[in-house]
């Protein structure tokens, strides 16, 4: 649907900045979300889509700029706030209350009254209401929790309406859902829409951001890239306008993309039809000794859930992988470690480092790991292997004894590395090892990636910037809406190449 | 002198040595120690074969908060030890016999070990929080206690049993080496090999040692056996002191008296690094506490009253932020009186 310029906007937002220690996630972001428009807010991890979110819905007060709702201009200390002038919020994480039945969950607060005790009948007849106008017929009585997940979404957004609430923000709303249950949601998004709400969509699915926008916002570390309308915005456009280029001064790097493998015998690792049902469609991928497999995509395309399939850290319900041609069973991360492979995951603080623990116990902490508690590493042995990693990486600063927390983010990354590189590992996994860490820091990881896969190391490589994709890796493994589409080989690619490819390939597949 | 300052157990132990000093001013005799027939008597020996219970079941519940847990049952399982053992003896027609001493022993500390696996079970395999997965065995404990002495306080007379808690060694009571053993013993377990290291990365982040392969599982679980092992000896020693089993009294509400030791000892609930010296250090501080209380002739209706007083001024005592800003004031006060004084001098 064309937006109507002769209408106001319902929400304008002029140079919103938000300052995190240390960081600016918003700089001077302008949005305007019009009534009856369906509006996309696209951008990689760390762009600010949640904290534009947050600073809309009061959560985050802003240090600068202007919120504009209907034409007041409007300062919002709380969520009540931003509630209270008819923004709604739906998160992905459905926030109701599951022990409570659906149509208590859609008229909390609003309860209809008699004489200061509660209507039960009139309340749940209320409800039914609201919820037959968005096509939703239930028992109002059932228990939220006997509902999926698809349908407890639908319940939350006909709670939203109870507010009569002119601005409904979904936050990657079709993240659990199947094609039939996000059909049915986006029927309801059209409905809401015509009726004239003003609705905000967030999603990591291309597809689905094509199929119901009307406009596509576009941010980029914390900055406005631009805002488009959605049928005049070619995918790969969109695509580059969301990762980042990153500086010339790493380009210089020389690339391993040319390296000749020897594919000869068994694959290293082969993994055929690895899925899990509602995370990842069956997909296959091997790697070589010496090999660098890439995975190119964009944020929740599926890059990071494969990785997690192949080393166990999430158990798959499909498909099998082979270990040097035998058939090999990994359903745990030991399992995996057991045949020399790791595993580093993109969120450090969460699933990387233990920050209390010191750079050597860090370090360590694999190895140790592998031999079981008995059999402790040694003070002699855990100073000698520290030192040399610390050398060989330029961990900074070189104290062992300092609490990993403490260190920058480059530094942890060297210190994961670390770790995993000590077990004398076959094959390592790296998901995103070089976001948001410095540009040094950067270059250094890039350069041991090269240096031991050249000596027989096998790396997967996962990155949202593709040029350090196609520099390291020789095959690089297309990921797009939680499915491979596609490998390509990276040797005389380019990155408009590989953004043609995951905004065109395969799309025939999707419904 | 900074180095020893900023070591993690220094305000802890100043703490003790202040409220041991408060102590040694009121009453002179707290300090002396007298010789009798070759054993030592007095305030101070008192105070470590006294506090000989708390440190074993507080060693426990250090693992265990190392782990993110904690173990609400320590008290009712030593209700269930001392049932245990006592019952064997009472049972017995040689009560005397070292043999029927070291099976009620050995009984009353593996049924405890169970528990303490049952427990470990609930927390690590079935994923129940853990002051739910304990809560079971505290109400429960109790009752089990009970049904094993058939609803009574079984008494019974064994002098070998009896010098477990009343004996001496050397010159010292024989429950005072109990807790050097088990403090020795733990120490060795975790700081010789590399369990104290998975623990605390448990602890500090159980998803990221999931995924650098420490087996999680199994360390809580044994964090939560060895609770339920050192609980059992802990029961042993409480009966052997009253030389009854009483399932009411026993333990009762120790799991307090030891959680707030290792509070004391600077470990923190939220789990990760943990200090065994600290507890040890949380322990002589807390029975120094009831000792004082004693002698102070408290009210024992008020005594909760001056206990929460104590510890909150301990707990202040020790907390950075609180000290860091007291440490502020104190200079600008300092600061205020001295240029008071140099304008005087003008």
């Amino acid at each position: 649907m064309p937006v109507d310029n002769d209408v106001a906007p319902i929400i304008e937002m002029r140079g919103i900045t938000i300052q995190f220690p240390g960081v600016k996630a918003l700089d001077g972001v302008d949005f305007t979300l019009w009534p009856g428009e369906v509006h996309s807010l696209m951008g990689e991890n760390g762009a600010g889509k949640s904290t534009l979110i947050k600073a809309l819905t009061g959560v985050y007060a802003i240090d600068s700029g202007t919120i504009t709702v209907a034409g007041e201009p409007r300062i919002f200390h709380t969520t009540a706030d931003a509630q209270a002038a008819g923004i709604s919020t739906v998160y992905q994480e459905v926030n109701l209350c599951a022990n409570l039945s659906v149509g208590e969950n859609v008229m909390l607060g609003h309860e209809v009254r008699r004489g200061g005790a509660i209507d039960w009948r009139a309340t749940h007849r209320e409800a039914a209401r609201h919820l037959e106008a968005l096509g939703l017929t239930v028992d109002t009585r059932t228990g939220l929790f006997s509902h999926s997940i698809a349908i407890q979404q639908l319940i939350a957004i006909s709670r939203a309406m109870v507010t009569d609430s002119t601005v409904l923000i979904l936050d990657e709303p079709t993240s659990s859902l199947d094609r039939s249950e996000v059909e049915q949601l986006f029927g309801v998004i059209r409905e809401l829409r015509d009726r004239g709400v003003a609705i905000l969509f967030v999603s990591h699915f291309l597809d689905q951001v094509y199929e119901i926008s009307d406009r596509i916002t576009v941010l980029r570390n914390g900055k406005l890239v631009g805002a488009y309308e959605a049928a005049l915005l070619p995918r790969n456009e969109l695509i580059s306008s969301m990762i980042g280029r990153e500086l010339d001064d790493l380009a210089e790097l020389s690339s391993s993309a040319a390296r000749v493998i020897d594919r000869s015998g068994s694959p290293l690792l082969k993994a055929t039809g690895l899925g899990k049902k509602g995370v990842l469609e069956p997909a296959d991928l091997d790697i070589y000794e010496g090999e660098v497999v890439g995975i190119a995509g964009l944020l929740g395309s599926g890059r990071t859930e494969l990785a997690r399939l192949i080393y166990g850290a999430d158990r798959a319900d499909s498909g099998s992988i082979e270990v040097h041609g035998a058939s090999a069973r990994i359903s745990t991360p030991r399992h995996a470690i057991d045949r020399h492979i790791v595993f580093s995951s993109e969120d450090r603080r969460a699933e990387g480092i233990v920050g209390d623990l010191s750079v050597a116990e860090n370090i360590v902490l694999g190895i140790q790991a592998r031999r079981g508690w008995l059999r402790r590493v040694s003070r002699t042995e855990t100073d000698a292997i520290v030192k040399d990693y610390i050398e060989a990486l330029g961990v900074r600063p070189a104290d062992p004894d300092r609490a990993v927390r403490n260190l920058s983010g480059g530094n942890q990354q060297k210190v994961l590395l670390a770790r995993w590189l000590a077990t004398a590992p076959e094959l390592i996994i790296l998901d995103e090892p070089t976001r948001g860490i410095d540009v040094g820091a950067k270059a250094d990881i890039q350069r041991k990636v090269a240096e031991l896969s050249a000596k027989g190391l096998s790396v997967i490589f996962i990155s949202s910037e593709i040029e350090e994709v196609i520099r390291l890796a020789q095959r690089i493994t297309v990921m797009r809406d939680r499915r491979k589409i596609g490998e390509l080989e990276s040797n005389g690619l380019d990155v408009d190449d590989v953004i043609d490819y995951i905004a065109n390939e395969g799309q025939e597949n999707v419904a | 002198m900074k180095k020893l300052v900023k070591h993690r157990v220094f305000w802890p132990a100043a703490a003790l040595v202040a409220l041991l000093a408060v102590n040694a001013i009121a009453r002179p005799a707290f300090l002396s120690i007298t010789v009798q027939d070759g054993e030592l008597y007095g305030s101070l020996i008192s105070l470590l074969r006294n506090s000989a219970p708390l440190m074993l079941v507080a060693l426990g519940m250090t693992i265990v908060i190392a782990t993110r847990g904690i173990d609400l049952s320590v008290g009712a399982m030593m209700a269930v030890s001392g049932a245990v053992a006592l019952t064997i003896i009472a049972e017995s027609a040689t009560p005397e016999a070292p043999e029927v001493i070291a099976l009620a022993i050995g009984a009353g500390v593996i049924v405890t070990l169970i528990a303490g696996a049952w427990n470990g079970f609930l927390v690590a395999v079935l994923g129940i929080q853990p002051i739910i997965a304990t809560l079971v065995l505290m109400l429960a404990g109790r009752g089990i206690a009970l049904l094993i002495t058939n609803g009574e306080i079984t008494t019974v007379n064994s002098a070998p049993y009896k010098f477990m808690s009343q004996g001496y060694v050397l010159g010292f009571p024989f429950a005072f080496f109990v807790s050097i053993a088990a403090i020795v013993i733990v120490v060795l377990v975790q700081r010789r090999t590399a369990l104290g290291m998975l623990t605390e990365a448990v602890g500090i982040n159980p998803e990221a040692s999931r995924l650098a392969g420490v087996r999680s599982r199994g360390i809580i679980w044994g964090a939560y056996a060895a609770s339920g092992l050192l609980a059992g000896f802990a029961g042993i020693l409480y009966s052997s002191n009253i030389m009854a089993a009483d399932s009411n009294a026993a333990g009762n509400l120790i799991e307090l008296d030891a959680i707030l030791a290792v509070v004391l000892g600077g470990t923190s609930l939220m789990g990760g690094k943990f200090s065994i010296a600290g507890t040890v250090i949380g322990v002589f501080t807390i029975q120094t506490l009831k000792s004082t209380i004693v002698f102070l002739g408290v009210p024992s209706p008020v005594t909760p009253v001056f206990m929460a007083a104590v510890v909150i001024i301990v707990v202040v005592v020790q907390s950075p932020l609180l000290r860091g800003s007291a440490l502020r004031a104190v200079r600008s006060v300092r600061g205020a009186t001295n240029s008071n004084t140099t304008e005087v001098a003008k």
